[in-house]
């Protein structure tokens, strides 16, 4: 964590036109972690393409944020199932190939 | 260049109501946006179509030429005379912000509209694409053989004319895909750069299957080999290996030789195991003699 880049809060705002409160809320939620250093709020720059996913999503197709998080939840789900398909078939392949 | 019927795009008719596109194109917007279909070269196509029959009939102006001109659009005057003014006012704003940063360089629109409407609107996806801090991500695939990566594989790739070495380490697996963090297209007003992709197609040539860590191989065995025991010698990934053969071995007996399989991804000198199965081939072309010698081992049992 400490040697981790870290982005301006306020940067962003600027950049993307949004609010500081707008942070907090996604903390709130936990969808983000915000790092707190002398009277100054973070993010992580590796967290800014998930920023920019929340706002895409957000200004895109009008989700609001506790459906965000559950969007993430199923995508993340999906994901290790598609893995475990991708492995399943390779299994299958394998076995009709031998029959 | 084919004609392109927005309005089925959209799944609608042509008297649709501006409310009409309006909710049918957000509809179709939810199912197919790229940020919730990862990866989904169909989703994807899917939403550029999309956009781009919204962009056309969501605005008063081109949907009234669409209407009118959109069906013979290729003839007439009318669109030898926009071609030219578009080429005037064509710059190169728009475009290059618009792709979800899936595929290198891949325009957003057809080549139908962009004859029609010029290059990229500047409402494209509501200009929400266009506040990119971070920059695009760029992805790509490498199509590699089994053997190339059974030891640390270096390469050198081409992404838009900058060259990048990476190494691919032994023992990735077929459809995985790894970051380059920094490689993609650099940020906006100081932000970091985007991340390149690559995916990673296996194809195997080899006798071998590889099943995660582990190699599968059937081995061919004559019959009197299987039936008395012996030796043999057969082809491990990288060597020779040779087998004792136990006496009396049935058919599709499997044999594990520890540590002879594929190396583990990313921990150096691990190897998953090589698993032989025998496949016993029965004599064919018998003589006489070797038929009244196999008629007297059925008469003995």
């Amino acid at each position: 964590m400490e040697n981790q880049k870290l982005v301006l809060v306020e940067t962003l705002c600027v950049h993307y036109e949004i609010e500081t409160s707008f942070f907090e809320s996604l903390e709130e939620i936990g969808l983000i972690i915000l790092v707190r250093q002398r009277d100054e709020i973070y993010v992580s720059e590796e967290k800014v393409a998930y920023l920019e996913k929340v706002l895409r999503l957000q200004k895109e197709l009008n989700v609001n944020l506790e459906g965000i998080d559950v969007i993430f939840n199923l995508l993340e789900k999906v994901e290790s199932l598609q893995s475990e398909l991708s492995v399943a078939m390779q299994r299958l392949n394998y076995l009709n190939e031998r029959i | 260049m084919d004609f392109i019927d927005y309005y089925k795009t959209l799944g609608l008719a042509k008297n649709a109501s501006p409310d009409e596109i309006k909710k049918a194109y957000r509809k179709l917007a939810r199912k197919y946006h790229p940020d919730v279909n990862p990866d989904d070269k169909d989703s994807e196509r899917k939403f550029k179509e999309i956009n781009e029959a919204n962009e056309v009939l969501s605005n008063p102006e081109n949907r009234a030429k669409y209407d009118k001109y959109g069906k013979d659009w290729k003839h007439g005057e009318e669109y030898n005379r926009q071609q030219q003014q578009r080429r005037g006012t064509q710059g190169q704003g728009g475009r290059s912000q618009g792709s979800a940063g899936q595929g290198f360089s891949e325009s957003d629109f057809s080549e139908y509209f962009e004859s029609m409407f010029g290059g990229g609107g500047s409402s494209f996806r509501q200009g929400g694409r266009s506040v990119k801090y971070k920059g695009q991500d760029l992805s790509a695939e490498l199509n590699l053989n089994l053997r190339d990566v059974y030891v640390d594989f270096p390469q050198v790739l081409d992404v838009n004319g900058n060259k990048i070495r990476v190494t691919i380490a032994a023992g990735i697996e077929n459809g995985q895909t790894i970051k380059i963090p920094g490689k993609g297209a650099p940020g906006a007003n100081g932000g970091p750069n985007g991340d390149l992709y690559i995916k990673i197609n296996l194809t195997s040539d080899t006798e071998f299957h590889r099943m995660g860590n582990n190699l599968h191989k059937v081995v061919e065995l004559d019959l009197y080999t299987a039936q008395l025991g012996g030796e043999m010698v057969t082809d491990t990934f990288d060597g020779k290996v040779k087998l004792k053969i136990a006496p009396e071995t049935q058919n599709d007996t499997k044999v594990k030789l520890k540590g002879k399989g594929f190396p583990v991804y990313k921990k150096a000198g691990e190897f998953g195991d090589l698993i032989l199965t025998y496949s016993i081939q029965l004599p064919k072309n018998l003589t006489e003699k070797e038929k009244l010698l196999f008629e007297e081992l059925k008469n003995l049992r």
